[in-house]
């Protein structure tokens, strides 16, 4: 298996966005969070984009109030020009930003109030992606704009799957522009003739599903964002290009665990097809490889000799730990092999399971350690 | 395995168990386990899921499900070696919505029209609450059918599992109706997500919490019991999953933590156990411990934090080869063992 060489990711100037992705709670913030953390006391000017921070970890980066812009991180101990900002998502509010910029205020007002948009922008399972996308644009452009930042780092949503990531923001936008919409806007514009006897079996029938009142909502909702269509699916469309390029990376994070890893390949394979450049694997929380040599078996036999003269023998459970520590750090093994050998070529580093929860910059500095392989 | 009987079940009125957790903390496990629990000898029991990700299929490696139930195993056996049948069912929106669609209106070419035009997709994706209702509604279909119903080969259920989406969603997914009404006030779906309701709320639905000894997971538990009750919906039980072997006992724990062991002592019992022993492997031994020891103290502080919710909790072990059919009914046993079925 090569070697994710982390740090010479970091310090390559070249490197503008570093994007962590995965299956939920295999500890994308955690990495996130670590790695702008490490590239900002390596002398990057950093912003992390964090979606849902654990609650200790967010107060201990001054993040827990959710504003929407990037806040100076306390405690960073920089090297040169270092600085890290840190900022946790609101989705709703970046929606909400992204309608008031395009539209005239009236015409805002009234998508901001329509029923159908407040659900669609606090609750349909794509938004979240949608804006973290959004959000990442608007940080690149400042950042291009006004150098307030060389480096990006994107932690991504809690998805079900890693690939909801890439697909659910191509999946509002082409609902936003599609041809339901069209279909939905055509009676409020007018011309009869559009609506041939197809369609009406198809307002009919998204009626009988959703009930005449939501039906109404969404009519409004699309006649007043008529509008911003385009935009909608260009500023989708200008994010996807920047995940394409040269300046970006993208780390797969995944636990040693059957589900997490066959995700990761499946994102892994993705990041191929859409020529997105991946930099490689984080296998996060390996159990810590036992000590000694001892076999499992041997142990357990062990165990089971001390225990027929002594049921509490301290010795015995030491043994039996030990055993079970094998055999998991065993499986997990197989597990990394199976996926080294269906995708050789993917640069991969490791990072031990702590004791406790990381919720702090110390956390997070060990962390970052364990990714660029110190010590 | 059941060294010890089991214990009286705690959920004897409940016909839905509906199983939630933060991701990754076991609950589709914990949901095949407790299936495998409830189908005693002579009951019928369903798994549902609803995640679309197969994860029974790949728990029984058995193919991929079809939206339609299927037998998948033979319930944890009793003493005398008898159980009752499990199905499983695999709840895709698509398919019910077309489902429902058939059900209340006739469709014929519509069907196809609606697809084309991405009105599935919207209703199923995108339309906010829709997707649930569909999916909590055919969960309840399962619970709520009627003995000799209009199909004569349907399998009547004594209890239906859910799988449900984790914790951070179950909210939004349980409350249709809230998140539904300023969306669709009238119509079909409406009063289908009335129904839902009912039947969520009343004491024949129990939603289970899948938690590990971990502060996140922990924590968004707590925030879980207080949200559901807020909604007026039946907590039931803590799951608690992924235990780390209590190989040690308390005093051992406390000795090994604070280097207070006796190292010669340990290298005479290694070596009555007949293993190959020298100074470095007894260091290398009680180092192991110690890790383990530091764990299981912040483990019994979330123990303690789990306690405080003073609900029944349930307590399931770190297996450590991992979950196949055989550690599923070992996890099933101990369930029973403890009664939550
Ligand atoms: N008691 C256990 N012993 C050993 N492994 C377990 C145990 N419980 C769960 N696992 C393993 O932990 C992983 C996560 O479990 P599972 O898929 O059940 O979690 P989940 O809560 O359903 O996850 P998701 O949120 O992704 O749906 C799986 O690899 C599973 O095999
Ligand atoms: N290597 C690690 N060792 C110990 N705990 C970890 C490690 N990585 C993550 N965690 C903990 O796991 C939990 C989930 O991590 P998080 O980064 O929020 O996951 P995600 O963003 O992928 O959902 C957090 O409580 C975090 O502190
Ligand atoms: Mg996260
Ligand atoms: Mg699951």
């Amino acid at each position: 298996m090569p070697v994710l060489d982390v740090d010479a990711l970091l310090d390559d100037r070249g490197t503008e966005i570093i994007v962590c992705c995965g299956s939920g709670g295999v500890g994308k913030t955690t990495t996130s969070a670590a790695l702008a953390l490490r590239a900002a006391e390596r002398g990057r000017k950093v912003v992390v984009l964090t979606i849902d921070p654990a609650r200790r970890l967010a107060q201990s980066m001054g993040i827990e109030k959710l504003d929407n812009t990037p806040r100076p991180v306390a405690g960073i101990e920089a090297s040169g020009d270092g600085a890290l900002d840190a900022m946790m998502l609101d989705m709703k509010r970046t929606f909400d930003e992204v309608v008031e910029s395009q539209a005239t205020p009236e015409k805002a007002k009234q998508i901001l109030e329509n029923p159908f948009y407040i659900a669609l922008s606090s609750s349909f399972a794509g938004t979240q992606e949608y804006m973290a996308m959004e959000k990442l644009g608007q940080l690149h452009r400042e950042a291009l704009g006004q150098g307030t930042y060389d480096l990006i780092v994107v932690d991504t949503p809690p998805s079900r799957s890693a690939l909801d990531f890439l697909d659910a923001p191509e999946r509002l936008s082409s609902f936003l522009d599609g041809r339901l919409i069209r279909l939905l806007v055509a009676p409020a514009r007018g011309p009869a003739r559009l609506m041939t006897a197809g369609l009406s079996v198809v307002t009919n029938a998204l009626g009988k599903i959703l009930g005449g009142q939501m039906l109404r909502d969404v009519q409004t909702f699309v006649t007043a964002l008529d509008t911003l269509f385009g935009s909608f699916r260009q500023r989708a469309e200008k994010t996807f290009a920047l995940l394409q390029a040269d300046g970006t990376a993208f780390i797969v994070v995944a636990a040693p665990e059957p589900d997490a890893l066959r995700e990761a390949a499946y994102f892994v394979d993705r990041l191929t097809d859409d020529d997105m450049p991946l930099a490689g694997l984080v296998i996060n929380r390996a159990s810590p490889s036992a000590r000694t040599e001892l076999s499992a078996e041997e142990a357990i036999a062990a165990a089971d000799r001390l225990r027929a003269q002594d049921s509490s023998s301290l010795t015995a459970g030491l043994l039996q730990l030990h055993a079970d520590r094998v055999r998991i750090v065993e499986r997990e093994q197989r597990l990394r092999e199976r996926f080294a050998a269906s995708h050789p070529q993917v640069p991969t580093t490791v990072v031990p399971a702590m004791a406790g929860d990381v919720h702090d910059l110390d956390g997070l500095r060990e962390i970052g350690r364990k990714l660029a392989d110190e010590e | 395995m059941t060294a010890y009987p089991d214990r009286s079940p705690d959920w004897p009125q409940v016909g839905l168990h509906v199983v939630t957790g933060k991701g990754g903390t076991g609950k589709s496990t914990v949901a095949a386990a407790l299936a495998l629990a409830l189908a005693t000898t002579g009951k019928n029991v369903l798994l549902c899921e609803v995640e679309g990700r197969q994860g029974i299929a790949k728990m029984f490696d058995v193919d991929p499900l079809p939206y339609e139930e299927r037998r998948i195993a033979k319930g944890a056996p009793d003493e005398s070696g008898r159980a009752g049948q499990v199905f499983a069912l695999h709840i895709d929106p698509e398919s019910a919505l077309l489902e429902y669609l058939a059900m209340y209106y006739r469709l014929g070419r519509a069907g196809r029209a609606l697809d084309r035009f991405g009105v599935i997709d919207f209703a199923t994706t995108i339309a906010p609450g829709v997707r649930d209702v569909l999916l909590t509604g055919k969960v309840y279909e399962a619970v709520q059918r009627p003995r000799g119903g209009r199909k004569k080969d349907q399998v009547q259920y004594d209890a239906v599992v859910l799988d449900a989406p984790p914790t951070g969603r179950i909210g939004q997914f349980l409350n249709v109706n809230s998140e539904l009404a300023g969306l669709a006030k009238v119509g079909p779906v409406k009063s289908q997500a009335d129904n839902i309701m009912n039947l969520l709320r009343s004491p024949r639905t129990a939603v289970h919490l899948v938690t590990i000894l971990e502060e996140m997971p922990v924590q968004e538990t707590s925030d879980a019991v207080a949200e559901l009750r807020a909604a007026g919906l039946p907590v039931g039980g803590v799951v608690v999953n992924l235990v780390r072997p209590q190989a040690l006992s308390a005093a051992s724990l406390a000795q090994v933590r604070d280097d207070a062991v006796d190292l010669t002592a340990i290298t005479s019992q290694l070596t009555r156990a007949k293993v190959d022993v020298d100074a470095e492997l007894v260091a290398s031994l009680v180092d192991e411990g110690r890790d383990h020891a530091v764990r299981r103290q912040l483990e019994d502080e979330q123990r303690a934090l789990v306690a405080a919710e003073d609900l029944p909790t349930y307590e399931l072990p770190r297996l450590a080869a991992g979950i196949d059919r055989g550690a599923l009914l070992e996890l099933a046993q101990l369930l029973r063992q403890q009664g939550l079925a």
